[in-house]
């Protein structure tokens, strides 16, 4: 159809950015495997005495440092919602305008329901997957609260402290745990759906999406004059 | 009219105690207290100096397990000064009087020691059909709580009923069963939850009261710090057999013998305050991860509706018991696969004519041949 095309290369993901998805991809991982793991942990038993052992205090210690790893990136990554380029900014993921409504309409109709064929021309991210990408944000937020929440109460430093009002909000350790423990389903449902999507996308539409938070490059088609 | 009431140590003489037992129950406060030996000094001044504190407790709707804790507490000595120095003007269960001179002796407590008093509740109030579940003397308990807190100096809540509800509060919570904090307000309330709470941390609650005439620090949650700042699990002689990962599978097991930690067979330990794991039960006897049960989080808020007992997981909210938050998220997990797979199948169905153009399109001969054409 579009015969005098030709694609160009455009530099989207910045490396701050693409370092900060990798950086976070990785602590996810780390975070979701110590976390269930914490929460049901697996009967390897020796008949060892318990101070011969401390595999269980280990998992915990890669979770917490983890932990700490994944929310100073996550606040890097709002840094850099200010100050980087167009399509790391801020104001792509929440929808302000009444057209942002409407990308995500029609990102419903083309690529959910198929109901339309062409693709949306769209660089950065697409309205829907902003939004998205906000919810997750909200959700590293509380992920991030009620995990130093529950942090606190073994913890002598000041910063884990600035959370642990969420326990008593929450109506105790037990409640805050259990949302913790929910929240980190929904990290797995995502990837899951995430990883997918990025596959389809490149599939269907060939821009180098997958590519993209490798080296930062997508293509764009441009009509040849 | 003011009493011209005893202090400690004059009363204490009137029972014939010599100033070495005095001074060895100052010392044993102090240590009840947690406060260093340079402290000691204080509490004799005090002691010596004070006038009785008088107290009235009232009992709600609980099972009087609180009071059956705090008679059994394992120093006689404090106990016992305790409870015969504060002057216990009013409470159902120990006192002689009863009918009219009960109510009588409450009155007068409310009215003579105005703003002085300490008001213990026991038990949780209940607020359902205008309070009728719990009626003493004619009046429900929540006229009678909001009568009896308004002069009093502090209120200490005990138990689990009566800072968070206990049982009583459980769903569907049927006669409306709620604790002090939510009634009262604009006093200082200490809450010693628990069910019971133990004995020496209630004799201890009171004991500061009466020694610094002030009230505990107290955490976010109202509890007096020094019982309530640290999770039984921290403080637990099983702990490391948890940081070793060595864990109760279930109760009739060889780790189980061995005394492996109860987390997975659903110890509330890690989720709860409080200071069985120091204190200990019954003289310091046991208590109860050292008798090879897990905790079950007495002294935490909505422990009834956080069962099941012996499962890490609570059971999730909206959802049959025994379905905890693994089993709905599995669930949702794989139904989740089964779209991703449905709509991987509709995309080669629908988009199929779009991605074939694409795919022709870029076929190399097809590019050479392009280029081949327009360069000519």
């Amino acid at each position: 159809m579009e015969k005098n095309t030709v694609l160009k290369r455009v530099y989207v993901w910045q490396l701050p950015v693409r370092f900060y998805h990798w950086l976070n991809a990785l602590c996810i991982l780390i975070l979701a495997i110590t976390g269930y793991i914490i929460g049901n942990p697996p009967a390897i038993q020796s008949g060892t005495e318990a101070f011969k052992g401390y595999w269980f205090g280990t998992v915990r210690f890669i979770h917490f440092v983890t932990a700490f790893v994944f929310f100073f990136n996550f606040v890097f990554r709002i840094y850099w919602g200010f100050v980087g380029n167009r399509f790391a900014k801020w104001n792509n993921f929440i929808p302000f305008k009444k057209s942002d409504w409407k990308g995500m309409l029609r990102i419903i109709m083309i690529d959910i329901l198929q109901k339309e064929s062409r693709p949306l021309r769209k660089i950065g991210h697409n309205s829907l997957a902003g939004f998205t990408y906000f919810i997750l944000f909200i959700i590293f937020l509380l992920q991030s609260i009620t995990g130093f929440g529950l942090y606190s109460a073994m913890s002598t430093s000041w910063f884990p402290k600035l959370f642990s009002w969420i326990v008593p909000f929450l109506g105790g350790d037990l409640q805050a745990r259990q949302l913790h423990h929910v929240l980190m389903w929904f990290f797995i449902l995502f990837a899951f759906v995430h990883v997918y999507l990025v596959f389809y996308h490149d599939y269907v539409e060939g821009r180098g999406i997958i590519s993209s938070m490798g080296g930062g490059w997508k293509f764009i088609e441009r009509e040849i004059k | 009219m003011k009493i011209n009431s005893p202090t400690y140590w004059e009363a204490m003489q009137a029972k014939g105690v010599n100033r070495r037992d005095f001074l060895k129950y100052c010392a044993w406060l102090g240590a009840l207290l947690g406060i260093e030996a340079s402290g000691v000094g204080k509490i004799v001044h005090a002691m010596e100096t004070k006038k009785r504190l008088p107290v009235i407790w009232l009992h709600g709707q609980e099972c009087t397990c609180c009071s059956e804790s705090f008679i059994r507490s394992s120093h006689p000595v404090v106990a016992n000064v305790i409870l015969d120095d504060i002057s216990l003007d009013y409470t159902e269960t120990l006192m002689a009087a009863s009918g009219y001179q009960a109510e009588k002796s409450y009155r007068d407590t409310i009215t003579k020691y105005k703003g002085e008093y300490i008001l213990c509740m026991e038990g949780a109030i209940p607020t359902g059909n205008g309070g009728v579940y719990c009626c003493i003397g004619g009046r429900s308990m929540e006229q009678i709580l909001k009568e009896a807190a308004e002069g009093a100096k502090a209120i200490i809540a005990w138990g689990n009923c009566a800072t968070h509800g206990c049982v009583q509060a459980a769903k569907p919570n049927p006669t409306g069963a709620t604790p002090v904090r939510k009634l009262i307000s604009g006093k200082p309330i200490i809450n010693v939850p628990g069910c019971p709470p133990i004995a020496e941390v209630m004799t201890g609650v009171i004991a500061h009261v009466l020694t610094f005439d002030r009230i505990p620090a107290l955490d976010s949650m109202g509890r007096p710090k020094a019982f309530y700042s640290r999770r039984v699990h921290d403080s637990c002689y099983r702990r490391p057999n948890y940081d070793a990962g060595l864990f109760v599978e279930t109760f009739d097991d060889e780790n189980a013998k061995k005394g492996y930690c109860l987390y997975k067979v659903g110890c509330r330990g890690p989720v709860t305050y409080n200071s069985c794991a120091i204190m200990k039960w019954n003289n310091g006897v046991s208590y109860p991860i050292q008798s090879g049960h897990g905790c079950i989080g007495c002294s935490e808020q909505n422990f009834w509706d956080n069962g099941p007992f012996y499962k890490h997981l609570p059971s999730f909210p909206g959802f049959p018991i025994e379905k905890t938050a693994d089993d709905i998220c599995i669930a949702i997990g794989a139904a989740t696969a089964a779209g991703i797979a449905a709509h991987a199948i509709t995309t080669n169905i629908r988009k199929r004519a779009e991605i074939k153009e694409k795919v022709e399109k870029g076929r190399i001969k097809n590019i050479e041949k392009e280029e081949g054409v327009n360069n000519g």
